[in-house]
């Protein structure tokens, strides 16, 4: 059989990495052929090779650069994170709290941060913490939404278990609607994890800031007035590959806090 | 997997020896219920439960059964007449000897705990020293079969088992009066049988009251000592059955003369009360 000849290959795990790594790299031998079959001018579409080389050659800017975006899209993860659990505590301690606030964290969500961005960074003169503030409210709301949603899918069988043996509402907090809550947290936060980067990446654009502390975002808007198309190509690259490692980071965390009692972690 | 028979220090009371508290465990005295939307749930029920007794309440869906029972634990209060426990107006559950626990439709543990966590989490709640809660704990996950399960997670065990950790957490409570919701209506009937069977020699060896929700005759018949059978739309009382039978019941006592009469006779109370009901 093919399954006990090439055990390597059957394995899942092997697959869930292996099978998107080969279509990637089909995809690049065929850009790569493409762009030279068709001589490509390098300022339009560069080759994939033009691109690696770029990355290694103009590297330590680059690589600052990431540094910068990184920092925000965690400072505004993190504050993402605490804000947003701290509102849906707040949101699921009454009916009448959530019924006059949410609709307010639903205008936080609707409204682009381009639109609000400008406004921030004229209000707040420190630029880490403009960008950081409007990362944050765009990473905001699926934490919210989530919890609230996972503080209030409880068991109504456990509830009344627990009502049973005279519960406080502490223990009751504590012992069933936080663990219940986890499954939807894990899930906001995987959302919540990219929405940051996004965020981060749009105010960097908006604000344009420029010097030592500029972030990946600036190279991108400098090589495109330079029409230094491959190192936008390679800021774009890290871009990509920072949102899928911190996608991977956070599925990670979920399969360790669930993996051993939830069922979107089985199998 | 037979449950052990434990050697227990409160024997129940010899039949016919004097109760030193001659009050029922459970008492609903023209108990209502009326839903807000108008259905009426209960009407001008009474019912007395007395120490010792295993009661089915029997009937079909939409008699108030589980609303009763729900009463019962506390979990709803009447719309008119009251409910008392060993002759008071509330549950006091740190009073030695009127220890209460439910066990529910479903197996209702929690996912993300442990067996062992989650048969202890009565315990927990009412603060019980670790030691002593994980030494009750073990007796009753033993005394249901589950002795080797304690570490494991609800997913791994089978339908039958879960409800066997359901009923160890209602045990390590160390109830004097436990409350069962159609305990076992999702099993199969292999599975149920053999639940029925050591849940009978349980309550046969301690002080226990038992009061069972079932909508299963034969279920009903082999467990109980009694049955109250229940009509719907009004929810009420319709028959108040002894069941006669030997103290230890097994598999012949299911296929016994007496055993089928009285499941034919609550068969045809229960058809009665339907045809009633369909007018």
């Amino acid at each position: 059989m093919e399954n006990s000849a090439r055990p390597l290959l059957a394995d899942p795990r092997f697959q869930r990495i292996a099978a998107p790594l080969f279509v990637g790299l089909v995809l690049l031998a065929l850009w790569q052929l493409l762009c030279v079959t068709l001589k490509v001018p390098t300022y339009l579409v560069p080759t994939p090779l033009d691109i690696g080389r770029t990355l290694v050659a103009d590297g330590p800017m680059l690589f600052a650069a990431l540094l910068v975006t990184l920092k925000i899209t965690f400072l505004s993860f993190a504050l993402a994170v605490l804000l947003g659990v701290i509102a849906a505590f707040l949101f699921v301690q009454s009916r009448v709290i959530e019924a006059s606030l949410f609709p307010y964290a639903i205008l936080l969500q609707v409204t682009p941060v381009v639109a609000v961005a400008p406004l921030i960074i004229i209000w707040v003169s420190n630029t880490t913490l403009a960008l950081t503030i409007c990362a944050t409210l765009v990473a905001i709301f699926p934490i919210i939404s989530n919890t609230v949603l996972g503080l209030r899918s409880v068991n109504p069988g456990l509830l009344n278990l627990f009502r049973l043996n005279r519960a406080s509402r502490w223990q009751t907090l504590l012992r069933l609607r936080i663990p219940s809550a986890l499954p939807y947290f894990f899930g906001g936060l995987r959302i919540a994890s990219g929405l940051a980067l996004i965020g981060a990446v749009v105010a960097e654009f908006v604000a344009g800031t420029g010097g030592t502390g500029a972030g990946l975002a600036y190279q991108i808007l400098q090589a495109g007035f330079q029409l230094n198309i491959p190192r936008l190509f390679a800021a774009l690259f890290l871009i990509a590959l920072t949102g899928v490692l911190l996608f991977s980071l956070m599925a990670a965390l979920a399969r360790v806090s669930l993996g051993h009692w939830h069922e979107s972690e089985q199998g | 997997m037979l449950m052990h028979t434990l050697s227990v220090d409160t024997a129940r009371p010899a039949p016919g020896a004097p109760c030193e508290a001659a009050l029922p465990v459970l008492l609903a005295n023209q108990v209502e219920k009326t839903y807000p939307n108008g259905t009426q749930a209960l009407q001008r029920l009474k019912l007395s439960i007395e120490r010792g007794e295993f009661v089915s309440l029997l009937g079909p869906s939409g008699c108030g059964k589980s609303t009763l029972l729900k009463m019962f634990a506390g979990l709803e209060s009447p719309s008119a007449g009251h409910v008392r426990w060993w002759g008071k107006g509330s549950l006091d559950t740190d009073q030695p000897g009127q220890r209460m626990a439910m066990v529910f439709q479903e197996a209702t543990l929690m996912p993300w705990a442990r067996v062992a966590d989650n048969a202890r989490l009565p315990l927990d709640l009412a603060g019980v020293p670790k030691a002593e809660g994980n030494a009750r704990v073990q007796a009753a996950l033993e005394l249901v079969g589950l002795g080797k399960f304690g570490g494991v997670y609800p997913r791994e065990l089978s339908g039958g088992m879960q409800m066997r950790a359901s009923i160890a957490r209602a045990l390590a409570v160390q109830p004097n009066l436990l409350l069962m919701d159609e305990p076992f209506g999702a099993l199969d009937e292999f599975t149920r049988n053999r639940l029925d069977s050591d849940l009978r020699d349980l309550w046969r060896s301690r002080d226990l009251t038992v009061v069972f929700v079932t909508h299963s005759i034969y279920e009903a018949v082999f467990l109980s000592s009694r049955v109250v059978v229940m009509g719907a739309r009004p929810g009420r009382v319709l028959a108040d059955v002894a069941i006669e039978g030997p103290e230890v019941r097994d598999e012949a006592f299911r296929t016994s003369a007496p055993f089928i009469e009285q499941c034919a006779r609550l068969s045809a109370l229960l058809a009665e009360a339907n045809a009633d009901s369909a007018h």
